[in-house]
């Protein structure tokens, strides 16, 4: 069923209770102004009932594409690519979407004869996976039979790996991973979360490298993106779906596709994604409980906490075939489970920023990475027109820690040290900066030894947020625990909830219209002015 | 420029503004100064003497680590004092077997890679090492990398004195050292690399504006993670 929009979008009143606002590790729970808009995700939309069912159906019935299993024939060479561990968010119970599907895949191989087969991770310029986390993923069987000769992550920098297959017509560098250029067939297994995931992205950059990543991960393709949400109106968007078809004239690409719903949390902490005023006393008795544990823990154990904390998503589609249909159909489902129609912008938009992104699976979300969760992900959530207006107010709660993890982001230490302690001009800064750091041998030794992202993927995070610090009026963060973050950042400091209101005020007008997008789980607000 | 400084082969003359400098021993290969005295030890032609100077030399070993724990300088004359007496030119037989059957199977997998990063990156690459001139030449050679600041015995009628010629190449000195190849190769000490797995080279390190610390050792991992220098594992 899909939920009818009325009951997402509530206003404040006299009586409403207090809102609760994700901080970090934590939470807060704020009472807002009366009249605040406050907009709530979509509930999850019900699982299929027999997922492996569903599996097998999409591949026997593909769109666009001969069945599958048709195929297949005895000898031939096959290269599974699969999405890395950004998706989903966070990682989910077991077993995993990809698992599942591998786990169908490879028996029908093995009833057909065709045992060349390789798995690859598309985690472009992302950090590489560890052994434990690839375990995780696809289980221990597959894993045992792969790894590591044909399990491994993709390594933009080994350049033995990587082939060049052309241009598109606007002279984008296509390039992928030898394997998915030599197999005979390169299916693409897919976990779409939100609607800027999947399709030509998949592959176009998810086994692209340097180079590649140069066509889309610029300041001014990102800043033309409205939003990375609506994939008609994203340059982003437009700029995979050239590189892809570039790729499909090489490739024999089959693209297996999975929607989820947005179950994130387990049923314990379901009530996080509830309106506060249907609360129960369970509801309340249990977020008590848990802000007490929290408040009891130190940020590193609360991390912990929450990184071992699996999302129970369930799938509620699967499509299969050629990448395009595929992916119309899968944008559909995800639509139906995040779109969230609202009626009129915001001059304050109030949101709570979690504590994790696509980049921070089991680590730190560093200063750079609070950045992009709130001007790159938060403002993105919308189709039709942003949730705060042009030259409004944001207001993130967040303690903006300066804190980072060295082993999977040291090139974003030197970068928010240095780099945006002399600009935050993200074209001045992929002018001066990025291919010293694309080049840095330490930052290249560092992600295809270690655990760290490329040295170039800072930069990406700054201009993703280029598109909403180029629209917002101002920035306010409630709760920071220093003030140099937020200085570097270009964003200004509020002790509490109610004083950002107020100086947000002082920028905007008196009585200004404020929504609270009271997320996670995601929603994609569908804004007509 | 000071003398220490050796052009290896395969050299570029290409100016490029940054250099890296490597450590050797424990950076881009897996085995120490100790190793490399061991093995001109053992390798000496007389089997008598070849025996009693290995049995000598591991013997000293836990003199030779109580000392580098204290002082670096001490423990640089120290060891090279057993190369007293031995020829120049039988020296530089055991370099290149030296490097075949010690160096070459113990180089860090990532070191070729880091290496080849350096130089398309236009780095000058610079090994700056405590070993001796005839040991890090070959490996210098084998990676490519164009330049060595290294320590060397002094010979008298071609025969080790078992004393290092000034400058000793160690702690402070590598930096002045560094400066010095900087000054005269017109590069920026602020965008050039230094890699070290030793405390010992806190002040290679320090002197740079791309530090890493590679395999490091406990103490030097803790400075590492203290001044948010990258940490990198070449095994």
């Amino acid at each position: 069923m899909i939920p009818k929009a009325k009951d997402n979008v509530v206003y404040i009143d006299s009586d409403s209770a207090p809102r609760i606002i994700a901080y970090g590790e934590d939470f807060l729970y704020e009472h807002l102004p009366i009249g605040t808009r406050v907009i709530y995700p979509n509930p999850p939309i019900k699982g299929l009932p027999n997922p492996e069912a569903a599996i097998r159906y999409a591949l026997n019935h593909p769109l666009e594409a001969d069945p599958l299993y048709a195929q297949l024939r005895p000898g031939m060479s096959i290269t599974i690519v699969m999405d890395d561990i950004s998706l989903p968010l966070p990682p989910m119970t077991l077993p995993d979407v990809r698992e599942r599907i591998l786990k169908i895949l490879l028996q029908m191989f093995d009833d057909h004869g065709v045992d060349d087969i390789r798995l690859l991770i598309a985690n472009a310029l992302h950090r590489p996976m560890t052994e434990a986390e690839m375990k995780r993923m696809v289980g221990a069987d597959i894993h045992n039979r792969f790894y590591p000769k044909r399990y491994i992550n993709h390594d933009a920098e080994e350049p033995n790996a990587i082939v060049t297959l052309g241009k598109t017509e606007l002279g984008e560098v296509v390039k992928t991973h030898r394997w998915c250029a030599e197999a005979d067939l390169t299916i693409y297994v897919n976990i779409n979360l939100v609607p800027m995931d999947g399709g030509h992205k998949s592959m176009g950059i998810g086994t692209t490298d340097y180079q590649g990543m140069l066509a889309h991960h610029n300041p001014k393709t990102l800043l033309e993106c409205d939003s990375y949400m609506d994939p008609p109106k994203s340059a982003l968007n437009s700029s995979s779906d050239r590189i892809g078809r570039i790729l499909d004239e090489h490739i024999n690409v089959f693209h297996i596709e999975t929607v989820l719903n947005n179950r994130m949390y387990p049923s314990t902490m379901e009530f996080l994604g509830k309106n506060e005023d249907d609360f129960s006393e369970l509801d309340r008795l249990a977020f008590n409980s848990l802000r007490w544990t929290l408040k009891k823990l130190p940020r590193a154990a609360r991390r912990e906490l929450f990184h071992r904390i699996p999302a129970p998503y369930d799938i509620i589609a699967v499509n299969a075939g050629k990448t395009e249909p595929v992916h119309k159909k899968t944008l559909e489902k995800n639509f139906d489970q995040y779109a969230v129609p609202v009626k009129g912008q915001a001059d304050i938009g109030i949101y709570g920023i979690p504590h994790i992104s696509p980049y921070n699976v089991n680590s730190i979300l560093n200063p750079v990475l609070v950045q992009v969760m709130g001007l790159g992900y938060l403002y993105n959530l919308y189709r039709g027109a942003p949730v705060v207006k042009d030259g409004g107010v944001m207001i993130f709660c967040h303690p903006c820690s300066d804190e980072f993890d060295p082993e999977h982001h040291p090139s974003y230490i030197e970068f928010f040290h240095r780099c945006l302690t002399e600009t935050r001009d993200s074209f001045e800064l992929h002018k001066r900066f990025e291919r010293d750091f694309a080049t840095n041998p330490t930052y290249i030794e560092m992600y295809r030894r270690g655990t760290a992202y490329h040295g170039a993927h800072p930069f990406y995070m700054w201009y993703w947020g280029a598109r909403g610090r180029d629209r917002i009026g101002k920035v306010i963060v409630v709760g920071a625990d220093n003030e140099y973050v937020p200085q570097v950042l270009g964003w200004e400091m509020a002790k509490n909830l109610n004083d950002a209101i107020e100086m947000a005020k002082d920028y905007t007008k008196p009585n200004p219209d404020i929504t609270m997008v009271h997320i996670p789980p995601i929603l994609v607000a569908d804004v007509t002015p | 420029m000071s003398s220490v400084v050796h052009k290896s082969a395969g050299s570029s003359q290409a100016a490029s503004g940054a250099a890296a400098f490597y450590d050797m021993d424990g950076t881009l290969v897996r085995t120490n100064l100790v190793h490399s005295f061991l093995f001109t030890t053992w390798n000496d032609p007389s089997v008598v003497q070849a025996v009693g100077k290995t049995v000598l030399g591991l013997a000293k070993i836990p003199a030779f680590w109580a000392v580098d724990k204290v002082d670096r300088v001490q423990f640089n004359e120290m060891l090279f004092q057993g190369y007293k007496g031995a020829f120049r030119d039988r020296l530089l037989e055991y370099a290149d077997e030296h490097f075949e059957k010690v160096l070459k199977p113990n180089i860090f997998p990532g070191a070729y890679e880091l290496v080849e990063t350096g130089h398309k990156k236009g780095l000058k690459q610079v090994i700056v090492s405590g070993n001796l001139d005839m040991m890090v030449q070959p490996l210098a050679d084998h990676l490519g990398i164009e330049h060595i600041i290294t320590n060397r015995l002094e010979f008298r009628d071609e025969i080790a004195t078992g004393r290092l010629m000034p400058p000793l190449v160690v702690g402070a000195n590598k930096v002045r050292l560094m400066q010095e190849y900087a000054l005269k190769h017109e590069l920026n000490m602020t965008k050039s690399y230094a890699f070290s797995d030793s405390f010992s080279d806190y002040p290679m390190l320090s002197v740079v504006g791309r530090p890493a610390a590679v395999n490091p050792d406990r103490k030097l991992k803790r400075t590492a993670r203290s001044f948010n220098w990258p940490v990198l594992d070449l095994s």
